[in-house]
């Protein structure tokens, strides 16, 4: 397929080690330099350089196709799921901002409007593969393995949430911003070392790729050529702070440029597109070439946090503005002219948010933290001097409890 | 104390040039718990700014500013965020009046919200300031009223060292205080005894005063006489204060929410020791957090000091 071969631009130097020397490598797999040619034996792709600041992408805003050639071939029922997978996604975390408001959660990050990535992500992301998520990734937490009952007990203020039972490839999400960079390379140097088929792909936010972690992450991953496939959901704030003021580059895609490795700015609200970077991407890290870096330019609908209030810092219309790139409706106007039909669509969100409501339920009602819980984790064998806190703590509430 | 805090800084910007105030959303949003709200407006986006997300970078290019004619007060949004600019500070900050034999010196405040019991997320309930007090060069402080944070910062922005200046999240809007509108400041490294008493010592600083008040009273139906002490600088640790005190009562405990092994908990014992020996009539005590990770909201409870704690360790050192 000819979207195949022109993915990915791949710009930059690249250290020839036959030459020792530095060689500049364009698109067609050859050198500028005159005196050296460099092959490349990966897919080199052509039409969609960073530094040209151009965007992937498959459907515009109605849902039309733009390019017939890049379209991946998706039957309808890989089509609907996706959707459904999104819908699901949409409806549990517009449930986790009211249960949060209803008091019964605590802070919570909401994902609105970056479905489309992360569930595209999640069907290529394999049983094998790792995944490294930042904290605003729960669309695709879910698809690889992680329950909403394990989701939901994290943010009700219990660490058992991020002692996932059946998603062993997936890290727990991480707070300080972009430091999870750096775990993922270190995960793909495990993975080369051990000559695995498994690829690793993290997750960061536009603001994390101001940390030092991201452009060490980046650096490292490109020396070592580790198959990990970094994403950057750019949802054009950083609680406040819009992308303009966190970085003069062009996107931050661009950025791949600086460290050696192919970079590539798409469109974060079209499925389709993120679908098809994300399969080509997995073969280039299985191929053996190193890491590649995606920019899913996207927009945070909802706030940072629930505790965050985006009226502070930017404007309604702005806001408005974004509504018709909405990753659902987009998706759904495509079906729409494809004869794809999601029939009973009330049905099925009430049944949605049923399995929501349930697995809330369970997670408010998980067996009630202990003390124990406190200690039990921090050495896998509790030192002495942990014990004697414990015992100690414990004097204190019999004491308590005889007061009473 | 946001207000107080955000007051002071009205006053510093006001008077002296030399003052500019950065961090992550510190500009437009007025920092994620207001403390710097309005500020930009008045004082414009060159002197009160949003920085890129990069805590090393906020504290490292303060230092810069600070070593060329500017008193940069940066922020760093919460005490488990600081830790990505620890090497500029151990390395760089703390060190560059000693390196340079005092040609550079490094004016600058380092603050941030610190502490737990407000059921957040990880990473946004630590109490690191024996991490901070442990560096040579740093000074610490940590207010715990509204009147207190605003003396406290004034001279904080006007010292020549560098100031870790430490807020207690979870009381910034939980006191209503008259607080003076002129400028005034209240010293680095003096402690301040809040109340007198003759039987025990109880040393804390920041969001915990309130909880060892409420736990003095407790100990007052006890019988029980207590001399409250508010550090209010960790470091340099007001010894005059504290060795006083713990002569006339013999007995001291120290409340605090950080981990107990290594901190400013086993800093007063030492004091104690070295200077009150002979006085003492019980072990010195420390009511800390355990040595374990803050835990999340559920665990909090048991992790965090409420008063009837303090109150039962009180009344186990004065009956010892």
């Amino acid at each position: 397929m000819l979207w195949h071969k022109t993915l990915f631009r791949f710009y930059c130097y690249r250290k020839d080690n036959a030459e020792n020397r530095l060689i500049w490598v364009n698109n067609e797999e050859k050198c500028l330099d005159l005196h050296v040619f460099y092959t490349i034996k990966n897919m080199i792709f052509n039409d969609f350089n960073p530094l040209e600041d151009k965007t992937f992408r498959i459907i515009d805003n109605e849902g039309k196709v733009t390019d017939k050639a890049l379209m991946p071939e998706l039957d309808k029922e890989t089509i609907l799921n996706a959707y459904k997978s999104m819908l699901f996604a949409r409806t549990a975390d517009q449930m986790a901002v009211s249960y949060q408001r209803q008091g019964r959660m605590y802070t919570y990050p909401p994902i609105l409007g970056q479905e489309a990535i992360q569930v595209a992500a999640g069907m290529i992301i394999r049983e094998q593969d790792w995944l490294v998520p930042a904290f605003r990734e729960m669309a695709l937490m879910l698809a690889k393995g992680v329950s909403l009952k394990e989701i939901f007990l994290y943010y009700l203020g219990n660490e058992e949430g991020s002692n996932f039972a059946k998603a062993d490839r997936v890290l727990p999400i991480c707070v300080p911003i972009g430091s999870q960079y750096l775990h993922a390379t270190g995960i793909g140097y495990s993975v080369k070392y051990q000559q695995k088929d498994e690829v690793v792909f993290p997750f960061i936010g536009d603001g994390g790729t101001s940390e030092g972690d991201f452009s060490e992450a980046l650096n490292f991953a490109a020396v070592w050529e580790v198959p990990v496939v970094f994403t950057i959901q750019n949802n054009q704030y950083a609680i406040s702070v819009p992308v303009k003021s966190q970085t003069r580059s062009i996107n931050l895609a661009v950025k791949a440029v600086g460290f050696g490795m192919p970079g590539i700015k798409v469109d974060g609200n079209d499925f389709f597109a993120m679908y098809v970077v994300y399969k080509e991407a997995l073969e280039y890290a299985r191929s053996g070439k190193g890491p590649v870096l995606i920019e899913a330019y996207t927009y945070r609908k909802g706030a940072h946090t629930t505790s965050d209030d985006p009226s502070k810092y930017r404007t309604k219309a702005e806001e408005k503005s974004w509504e018709k790139a909405d990753p659902l409706s987009r998706l759904k106007k495509y079906m729409d002219s494809q004869g794809i039909v999601l029939e009973n669509e009330e049905e099925l969100i009430q049944s949605y948010k049923d399995e929501v409501d349930k697995q809330f339920l369970e997670a408010e009602n998980f067996r009630p933290y202990d003390l124990e819980d406190v200690f039990n984790y921090m050495y896998v064998e509790m030192p002495d001097d942990l014990k004697r806190q414990k015992a100690n703590y414990e004097q204190y509430l019999s004491w308590k409890e005889k007061r009473k | 104390m946001v207000q107080a805090i955000n007051n002071a800084f009205d006053i510093k910007l006001a008077e002296d040039k030399s003052v500019v105030m950065f961090g992550e959303d510190v500009g437009v949003e007025g920092g994620v718990f207001r403390v710097t709200e309005g500020l930009q407006k008045k004082y414009g986006a060159e002197r009160v700014f949003d920085s890129p997300l990069a805590e090393s970078a906020i504290v490292g290019t303060g230092l810069g500013m600070a070593m060329s004619g500017l008193r940069p007060v940066v922020e760093l949004q919460f005490d488990g965020f600081t830790y990505p600019a620890f090497n500029q500070i151990i390395s760089n900050v703390s060190r560059m009046h000693n390196r340079t034999r005092g040609r550079f010196k490094a004016p600058m405040v380092i603050r941030f919200p610190y502490g737990g019991a407000i059921n957040a997320i990880e990473h946004h309930s630590e109490s690191p300031e024996a991490l901070y007090a442990h560096i040579p060069g740093i000074k610490v402080v940590v207010p715990s009223t509204p009147y207190d944070a605003k003396g406290l910062i004034i001279s904080a922005i006007e010292t020549d060292d560098p100031v870790i200046f430490m807020e207690p999240k979870r009381i910034y809007r939980a006191i209503k205080q008259e607080v003076p509108e002129e400028k005034f400041s209240i010293p680095i490294g003096k402690a301040k005894v809040l109340q007198e008493g003759t039987d025990v010592t109880v040393i804390a600083f920041g969001a915990l005063m309130r909880e060892c008040q409420k736990a003095i009273v407790m100990a007052e139906e006890a019988g029980i006489s207590v001399e409250l002490i508010d550090l209010r600088t960790i470091y340099p640790i007001d010894r005059e204060t504290i060795v006083n005190s713990i002569k006339k009562t013999g007995r001291v405990v120290i409340v605090a929410e950080a981990s107990e092994s290594f901190s400013v908990g086993s800093e007063l014992m030492a004091i104690a020791n070295e200077e009150a020996f002979l006085s003492l009539e019980a072990p010195p005590k420390r009511v800390m957090g355990f040595d374990t990770i803050v835990p999340l909201a559920q665990g909090e409870p048991y992790y965090m000091i409420f008063p009837d704690r303090i109150f039962y360790e009180i009344e186990k050192t004065v009956k010892y």
